[in-house]
């Protein structure tokens, strides 16, 4: 591991410089600059973390500046290709597009962060506890992942939202209530692959000598996992979530297609590409646009994934 | 007499397996007292590290068992000790250094920030309070520039700094006994004479007692005032150092001594180097004999038919042997 990778402190240009120059006086980097120095010398996930900002901005702004209505039928310019009314081109009832993915891309960018961040969270409690407690807790959480990943998702998540969709709906309003649903819903049933990636990472890392010191240095279970397991296992799990953010704004396209997610007429990218496939032999430049915005923002944050893990990680020089 | 720290009483540590139960350690005496350095020989398999991890309750149970045995620190019995109290004596009674400097730190901290880490997990400190005695720990094992080197990354030191490094994690509480795994064993030559000498610089000015396992018994001569030797789980000598170098009274032990390198002699005689023949025996059900019968020159009915007792041949020298 650590052995197999030696790297001299002259090797680092940036370290010796400062040696040379001057030794005593060379400011300490915190290792969150640290970290940023590192993740910028990765160019292309500083391009991703360009353009996602970008994608970001858009969908903040872009509606306050872009002041055209997203259900606005206009049945003679239905299925245009681009021009300057309509940059991105018109539906099949002749809304505008570029409107309809600004707006979307609010609550598909929303849903695919907070589902990852569920599913993260879930996953990566149960992966550390099965990993650590082995034996019966470890048999049982993991055959419990099995459960759920054998589970057909569909009947579940109809059977969830027709218990809880009213319930959550008279509680935090008709859009809030469908959120929390469909976040729940998504993380709660991609944690199985975090946790079983995690534990896996922890039975392998714990056995290692420096897990071993930090025990026999007096460091308690949870102290081991928090503060030594977990930031070596970092790296998987960073490539793990940026997969789910992709995952989760598939799996809501999907449910919103099933008129489980969010009404018809809030324009989620998901639902537009599911509305342009019908036309996309006449019509291509709809689905185009909409699947380029989920497929930029999947690449961007797996880039930016890559770049972190890379940035995060004190063994590569950078 | 001076004090007794660790007091290890007829341990036996055995671990399941498949075949059988593996008698790893097999009812082993031990003491150590205060500011003393203990030296515990064996070859590969004899049981050396199983002892240590035994003490600080390191071995993962099950497959390991605590078959019978006492294991005293200062008085107090360790082996029904629930784990919350071990890991106060753990690094502040009793701290252990291994064998292998290159995986023992954390590869994503600092090693600053994983000295500091071990401070403030013993004693109340703040951020700043516990880099500056990792800066303080690093100067102690003398790091140079260590005010620098505090927040440089595990694989930006050699094996030798990073053993320094080690020490002065295990040193940071002020243990009153460190183990210490073998700790040269992965060194070169040059290295292993430094970290022996800064242990004993340590030793000294801390005032802690060492036990020190290792297969080398060159180290042993060097640094210890009390050896005791194993083989197959079982203590067959114990012995001032001198006495033991002096008057071996164990086959076993007289083999260690003669299988030493000596650079002066292979060079002047082409004299080869003499190895006890054959390999430790299997400790999954061993035979009632001694252990090291099959291997012994001077073996005879006796050895095999019981297990010879420890017996007092000289002022502190006992020998676990029928001759």
């Amino acid at each position: 591991m650590a052995g197999s990778t030696p790297v001299s402190l002259t090797a680092d240009p940036h370290t010796a410089a400062a040696v040379v120059v001057k030794p005593a006086s060379k400011a300490r980097f915190s290792p969150a600059r640290e970290a940023w120095r590192r993740f910028q010398r990765h160019r292309l996930a500083m391009g991703s973390l360009f353009v996602l900002g970008l994608i970001l901005l858009a969908v903040l702004l872009g509606p306050l500046l872009w002041r055209v209505p997203i259900n606005e039928i206009d049945f003679a310019a239905k299925l245009e290709g681009p021009s300057w009314g309509h940059p991105l081109g018109t539906d099949d009832l002749g809304q505008d597009v570029l409107a309809r993915l600004l707006y979307g891309g609010r609550i598909s960018l929303a849903v695919g962060l907070a589902a990852m961040l569920v599913a993260c969270s879930v996953g990566v409690t149960i992966g550390a506890i099965a990993g650590m407690s082995r034996g019966a807790v470890d048999a049982f959480l993991m055959w419990l992942a099995d459960l759920f990943l054998a589970l057909p998702a569909l009947p579940l998540l109809l059977l969830i939202i027709y218990l809880f969709r009213e319930s959550l709906k008279s509680f935090f309003g008709p859009e809030g209530g469908v959120f929390i649903m469909i976040v729940a819903v998504i993380g709660g049933l991609r944690w199985m692959q975090v946790a079983r990636l995690v534990r896996a990472q922890i039975l392998s890392i714990r056995e290692k000598e420096f897990i071993e010191a930090a025990r026999a240095l007096g460091a308690s279970s949870v102290r081991q996992v928090v503060r030594h397991i977990l930031p070596n296992a970092l790296g998987p799990v960073i490539v793990a979530a940026t997969i789910d953010v992709a995952a989760a704004i598939i799996a809501e396209s999907t449910l919103s297609f099933l008129g489980l997610g969010f009404p018809p007429d809030i324009p989620t990218w998901g639902r537009v590409l599911f509305d342009a496939k019908d036309t996309i032999d006449i019509a291509p430049h709809w689905a185009l646009f909409a699947g380029a915005a989920i497929f930029l923002t999947v690449l961007t944050i797996n880039f930016i994934g890559d770049g972190l893990r890379d940035a995060l990680d004190p063994r590569r020089v950078l | 007499m001076a004090e007794t720290l660790l007091d290890i009483r007829g341990l036996k540590t055995w671990f399941k397996t498949d075949d059988g139960m593996v008698r790893a350690v097999d009812g082993i005496d031990l003491h150590v007292d205060r500011g003393e350095t203990v030296g515990v020989v064996g070859e590969s398999g004899c049981g050396k590290t199983v002892t240590a991890r035994s003490v600080l309750k390191l071995i993962d149970m099950p497959p390991g068992r605590f078959e019978a045995g006492q294991i005293l620190w200062q008085g107090r019995d360790l082996i029904p000790l629930p784990n919350e109290d071990m890991d106060k004596i753990r690094a502040r009674e009793i701290a252990i250094i291994f064998q292998e400097p290159m995986t023992s730190l954390n590869p994503v901290y600092t090693v600053g920030g994983q000295i500091a880490e071990v401070l403030r997990q013993h004693d109340k400190l703040s951020r700043k309070q516990a880099l500056d005695g990792a800066v303080e720990m690093l100067r102690l094992v003398n790091i140079p520039n260590p005010a620098k080197r505090v927040g440089d990354y595990p694989h930006q030191f050699s094996g030798g700094m990073r053993q320094r490094v080690m020490i002065a994690m295990a040193m940071s509480c002020k243990p009153k006994l460190l183990i210490a795994d073998e700790p040269t064993t992965a060194l070169d030559v040059t290295i292993q004479a430094q970290i022996l000498e800064l242990m004993q610089e340590m030793k000294q000015r801390l005032g802690m007692a060492i036990m020190l396992i290792t297969h080398a018994m060159g180290v042993v001569a060097e640094t210890c005032q009390r050896v005791v030797v194993m083989y197959a789980g079982k203590v067959v000598e114990e012995a001032p150092v001198e006495a033991l170098f002096g008057n071996p009274r164990h086959p076993y032990t007289q083999g260690l001594i003669r299988s030493i390198p000596r650079v002066d002699r292979a060079a002047e005689k082409k004299q080869r180097l003499e190895a006890i023949p054959g390999t430790v025996p299997s400790l999954l059900e061993p035979p009632p004999g001694c252990r090291f019968a099959d291997r012994c020159k001077y073996v005879t009915d006796i050895c095999v038919r019981g297990m010879p007792p420890l017996k007092e041949v000289g002022p502190g020298h006992y020998v676990r042997c029928v001759l």
